[in-house]
């Protein structure tokens, strides 16, 4: 088993192209949380021309609520969330420059070919094991919708962040092989 | 008839407890489970490594009193009400979801309920939570808390079989809800099902059936052996860990059965992810 790549976000567009899928990365840098309600708005939001509340280009999404920082904590539980929720979203927020998403699951056709279009990458991050990824943030804040609790949009600082490329920007998906 | 008073009180500060409590410590069973899916992958590969985040994250959860997952759930509190009990001081739902509230809010655990499924305004307390209350014998109350996340949740499927269908009609649908669950709901899952009654009653099942370990077999011989079945070819759908292939898929299938109609065979799979939590208590 070979080391896993070691990958700092923004993404350039070097790193993307070298990413395969089914390997391991560590990430490091800024990315932003952002489940089901997030992605309604942000996608209203560009559908009435309005400017978004983040900067997408180059930037990294994980479909993340996490759980309330404990005392002297930056963050709580904080693992992935089911991507294939957000599927019927990603394109339009591809195309606003969005480079990276981590989550769990499956990708729709769609949103494999629309992260082949826009040269991006999606992420598995190890699911269900909160706890553990808590300890890869070192920094957390709401940035906006605050008034969605656990699904406002947060800006986290993570260091060795374990993840595997599901989908790489030549559209090779790790789960074309599972049967459906 | 003897009565015996449990103050609400008590209730509550029970389930404050157990939702704390089922939170942050995974199940044994379940951890055994995780256990020797780790001891059975093959050294080296990926998946294999994933699950040994899996015992890590555990350990990390219970050290720190972090939740197992940021999906701390919508709470399903089953009861068991002994005939002989009056609840004094208050209400019996209202003692279960100040409970809720409470552990929620003390141990940072996620507020994930919605008032109305249409307007989807955060109740910020995670309650309500799904109360099911059994009358049986007794002067005691037993109380179960299960946080079930909606990653698993929204993969769980029932369907009205027709009363001629076969073991086989009933093993395919188990293993085609798992097939269609694939990656997406952080396997290795467990399978509660729920076979018979009606079709409220048979989803019911299909969730009391976690709560039963998952290393043990249904006690009739054919229903352990439907169990065994959906089992083994589950797990040769080979979607493993995260969906990074490997021996399990499935590490326990638990059946619930009850009497039906003879013109129904009701069906019902409640999938739960790797971290089924519970933990239960008795007043």
């Amino acid at each position: 088993m070979s080391n896993p790549k070691v990958i700092n976000t923004p993404l350039s567009k070097e790193t993307i192209a070298d990413l395969k899928a089914g390997e391991e990365v560590l990430l490091s840098g800024v990315i932003y949380t952002a489940r089901d309600q997030a992605h309604l708005r942000l996608c209203r939001m560009i559908e009435d021309g309005e400017d978004l509340p983040l900067e997408m280009e180059g930037q990294v999404i994980y479909y993340c609520g996490p759980t309330p920082a404990p005392e002297g904590k930056p963050i709580g539980s904080c693992g992935p969330t089911t991507s294939s929720r957000m599927d019927k979203f990603t394109p339009e927020i591809l195309k606003k420059g969005l480079k990276g998403m981590i989550g769990k699951g499956k990708r729709s056709g769609s949103v494999v070919e629309a992260i082949k279009n826009n040269a991006a990458v999606y992420f598995l991050a190890p699911a269900g094991a909160g706890a553990y990824l808590a300890g890869r943030v070192l920094k957390c804040e709401p940035v906006a919708f605050e008034d969605l609790g656990p699904e406002a949009i947060y800006r986290l600082e993570v260091s060795d962040f374990p993840l595997v490329v599901g989908v790489d920007a030549a559209g090779n998906d790790i789960y074309d092989k599972l049967p459906s | 008839m003897n009565t015996r008073l449990i103050k609400a009180l008590d209730i509550q500060k029970l389930v404050e407890y157990l939702c704390v409590r089922a939170n942050t410590v995974l199940r044994r069973d379940v951890l055994e489970g995780i256990q020797k899916a780790y001891d059975g992958e093959a050294d080296g590969s990926v998946s294999k490594k994933m699950l040994k985040v899996l015992l890590e994250n555990t350990e990390t959860a219970e050290k720190e009193k972090l939740p197992l997952c940021q999906d701390t759930g919508m709470a399903a509190v089953f009861i068991e009400l002994g005939s002989e009990v009056q609840v004094s001081d208050g209400d019996i739902i209202d003692a279960v979801n100040a409970g809720i509230e409470k552990g929620y809010a003390e141990a940072n655990l996620r507020k994930s309920i919605v008032a109305d499924p249409v307007k989807r305004d955060n109740t910020g307390t995670n309650t309500p939570g799904v109360v099911h209350v059994d009358i049986v014998k007794g002067d005691k109350i037993s109380i179960t808390v299960m946080p079930k996340g909606f990653g698993s949740e929204n993969k769980s499927r029932m369907v009205m079989l027709n009363p001629t269908s076969t073991d086989e009609d009933i093993i395919e649908f188990c293993v085609d809800t798992v097939r269609k669950a694939g990656p997406d709901a952080c396997p290795p899952y467990i399978l509660g099902v729920g076979i018979g009654g009606t079709m409220e009653q048979c989803t019911l099942m299909a969730k009391k059936a976690l709560l039963r370990t998952i290393d043990s077999s249904n006690p009739k011989s054919h229903m352990a052996d439907i169990e065994a079945k959906i089992k083994k070819r589950s797990n040769e759908l080979k979607i493993g860990v995260m969906g990074l292939g490997g021996s399990d898929t499935v590490i326990g299938v638990n059946i619930m059965e009850t009497a039906t109609h003879i013109a129904g065979m009701p069906v019902a799979v409640n999938v739960a992810c790797h971290a089924l939590r519970s933990a239960s208590g008795t007043l």
